[in-house]
């Protein structure tokens, strides 16, 4: 609408009577200055991506395919030393489908545990009440403090010698040993008369994540929450619909897209995350997700083109997920419609 | 009782639990960081599970020992902090100078493959930044910027952008057009009206988005810890403390004490511009 009007009201072109007879004036029209600015405003943007995400993400693919250790990196050509061992070598590697199982089971915990919490933070903050700015703020530190700092906190909680988690396990639950959270594969637990392994320090590694990245998640759906008419919960009080039925009928259909385009963000991101599980267990334990793999190809091994391999079969999955999902998304809203 | 009394009173005790546990998961594990980083080593070893500090116990030599500088025995954070500051200076520059023209455009102006562009951004994310990582690194050590500070900005860039640039979009779309109109109308180009106009209206999303990249540039640590590892005079914040831990000698108090000074400075930035930083990210959220 308003770029109609401006285009009715602005003068299109500049008036030049001066031009040269007998040829038709062929002054750009606003339209086309106005595609020619957008593409050069948007050129140096477009630029910088090209240079650091897409050229690099290219070579990737490369190197993926060429014998290349970082050695030899210096001297070697752009376009030689081709090869598939690169790949054999990843899905030979041992340990590589165990991680690759780890990477899920960690990403999908993660992202589930950081929405659930933060929608019952959300629905428990929707309401006033005092100290609600406090509590608000001081709930997004886990999610702005450096990711270094609080691991460390974690892990010194956590510590068997003199972390306050073990004290009080001892003291008050009555623990007989001090548990070596972040470094047991598998604890045995007595669940109600039944003897279970936990994989311990991957459960331990979840709930991080959880409690890094609910903030995120809250902040979202708080503000969803917020913009939901007051009507609508009103209208449904009034006939007689309890608080459940409220969010069951309610409020999450009004919450679900927000809830499905955060599960999708934090699935990728959590799904690439290196530094959290890095700095928390080092990847050892059971906790050996395919991203710390990547790094220590590249650093332990100085192998180039494995770790590109690596890196592009991580991508490589996460597109599939993402493409079974949207695809199972798409048929379902479909579904819907009809 | 009917089952809405019942419900409500369920669930009014379950939300106070609920605050309740949620203001303890988020305030105890800095409150325990801040505490541990002011008691000595022996005190810790000793009653790890006291929850306070007596002022006759209360030391600061922990701090002392951290910000020392290496060669008076210390662990030389000072100038990791100048460092930290100086590589995210550099990335909040660069980000915004790549993404207003882009965000701008997106916002404002049709043109051909203008609603490509925006998707193209946002895919940006898919990639994972260890795809990233391996050519970078290569990249790096060919041309000689491995270990430099202005190299690693470059690196965040690409973290940054996808972001910033959604962020200001969000916020350039709600300034009314008609202001433009008119500057347009007074013959001024594109590029003046987006420097004289629009900029200082969207000054506070500027202001917004600046501090989110600095918080992503200051809490980074993938690739400090692939690019600066061996140049220890150029280690970010993160990155010195991350190897600190490494150094058996160093006592756990002091890790805490190194903690506190990398998380104050980006906790205190993010509280005073938290309403510009919440709205800037959820906006368009609450459209859906």
């Amino acid at each position: 609408m308003s770029t109609l009007r401006s285009a009715e009201r602005r003068p299109s072109v500049p008036v030049t009577p001066e031009g040269p007879p007998g040829r038709p004036r062929r002054t750009p029209t606003l339209a086309q200055r106005e595609n020619r600015t957008g593409l050069a405003f948007v050129s140096p943007t477009v630029v910088v991506v090209l240079v650091v995400v897409v050229l690099p993400i290219a070579w990737t693919v490369l190197l993926a395919f060429q014998r290349a250790r970082l050695v030899d990196i210096q001297t070697m050509d752009f376009l030689s030393g081709w090869t598939l061992d690169n790949f054999t070598q990843v899905f030979a590697s041992a340990g590589f489908w165990s991680s690759l199982g780890v990477t899920l089971v960690y990403t999908a915990g993660a992202t589930a545990g950081s929405i659930v919490l933060g929608l019952v933070a959300a629905l428990a903050l929707r309401r006033p009440f005092r100290g609600r700015a406090l509590l608000r703020g001081s709930m997004l530190l886990p999610y702005v403090a450096p990711v270094v700092a609080v691991t460390f906190v974690w892990e010194i909680a956590l510590s068997p010698q003199f972390g306050i988690v073990n004290e009080w396990g001892a003291k008050l639950l009555g623990w007989d040993k001090p548990i070596a959270f972040l470094s047991t594969r598998s604890q045995e637990i007595t669940l109600l008369g039944w003897d279970v392994h936990v994989p311990l320090a991957l459960l331990v590694v979840i709930a991080f994540e959880t409690w890094r990245y609910f903030p995120f998640a809250f902040l979202f759906l708080l503000a969803r929450l917020q913009a939901v008419p007051a009507g609508l919960e009103e209208a449904a009080t009034v006939d007689g619909a309890t608080l459940t039925q409220r969010f069951r009928h309610i409020l999450l259909p009004q919450l679900l897209p927000v809830i499905a385009l955060l599960s999708v963000l934090r699935f990728i991101m959590t799904f690439n995350k290196f530094d959290d599980v890095y700095l928390l267990t080092g990847g050892g334990s059971g906790t050996d997700v395919v991203a710390v793999r990547v790094y220590d190809f590249l650093t332990a091994r100085y192998d180039v083109g494995a770790a590109s391999a690596q890196a592009l079969v991580l991508a490589l999955v996460l597109a599939v997920l993402l493409g079974i999902y949207f695809a199972f998304f798409a048929k379902k809203a479909q579904e819907e419609e009809v | 009782m009917s089952r809405e009394q019942a419900e409500q009173r369920i669930f009014g005790v379950l939300r106070w639990v609920v605050i309740a546990f949620l203001a303890v998961i988020t305030i105890f594990p800095f409150y325990y960081m801040v505490l541990l980083s002011v008691k000595s080593i022996d005190q810790l070893l000793l009653a790890p599970g006291k929850l306070w500090v007596s002022l006759s116990e209360l030391t600061l030599s922990t701090y002392q020992n951290v910000l020392q500088p290496t060669d008076e025995g210390g662990q030389g954070f000072l100038r990791m902090l100048a460092n930290s500051g100086i590589v995210a200076a550099i990335t909040v520059a660069l980000t915004l100078l790549a993404s207003v023209p882009g965000a701008y455009a997106v916002s404002r102006l049709k043109f051909f493959g203008g609603r490509h562009v925006s998707a193209l951004f946002l895919a940006l994310y898919l990639f994972p930044s260890t795809l990233l990582a391996v050519p970078l690194f290569v990249i790096f050590a060919r041309i000689g910027l491995q270990g430099s500070l202005i190299g690693l900005a470059i690196v965040y860039i690409a973290q940054t952008v996808p972001v910033s640039i959604y962020m200001l979009r969000n916020y350039f779309v709600t300034i009314p057009r008609s202001v433009e109109e008119a500057a347009a109308l007074d013959g001024s180009g594109q590029l003046r009206i987006l420097r004289t106009i629009v900029l200082p209206l969207a000054a506070p999303s500027l202001v917004a988005t600046g501090l989110y990249v600095f918080m992503i540039a200051w809490n980074e640590f993938l690739f400090a810890l692939l690019f600066l590892a061996a140049e220890p005079g150029n280690w970010t914040v993160s990155l010195g403390l991350s190897q600190l831990s490494n150094g058996i000698e160093v006592s756990k108090t002091v890790l805490m004490a190194g903690s506190v000074i990398l998380t104050i400075p980006v906790v205190l930035l993010f509280y005073a511009v938290e309403r510009l930083l919440t709205e800037g990210l959820t906006s368009g959220a609450d459209k859906s």
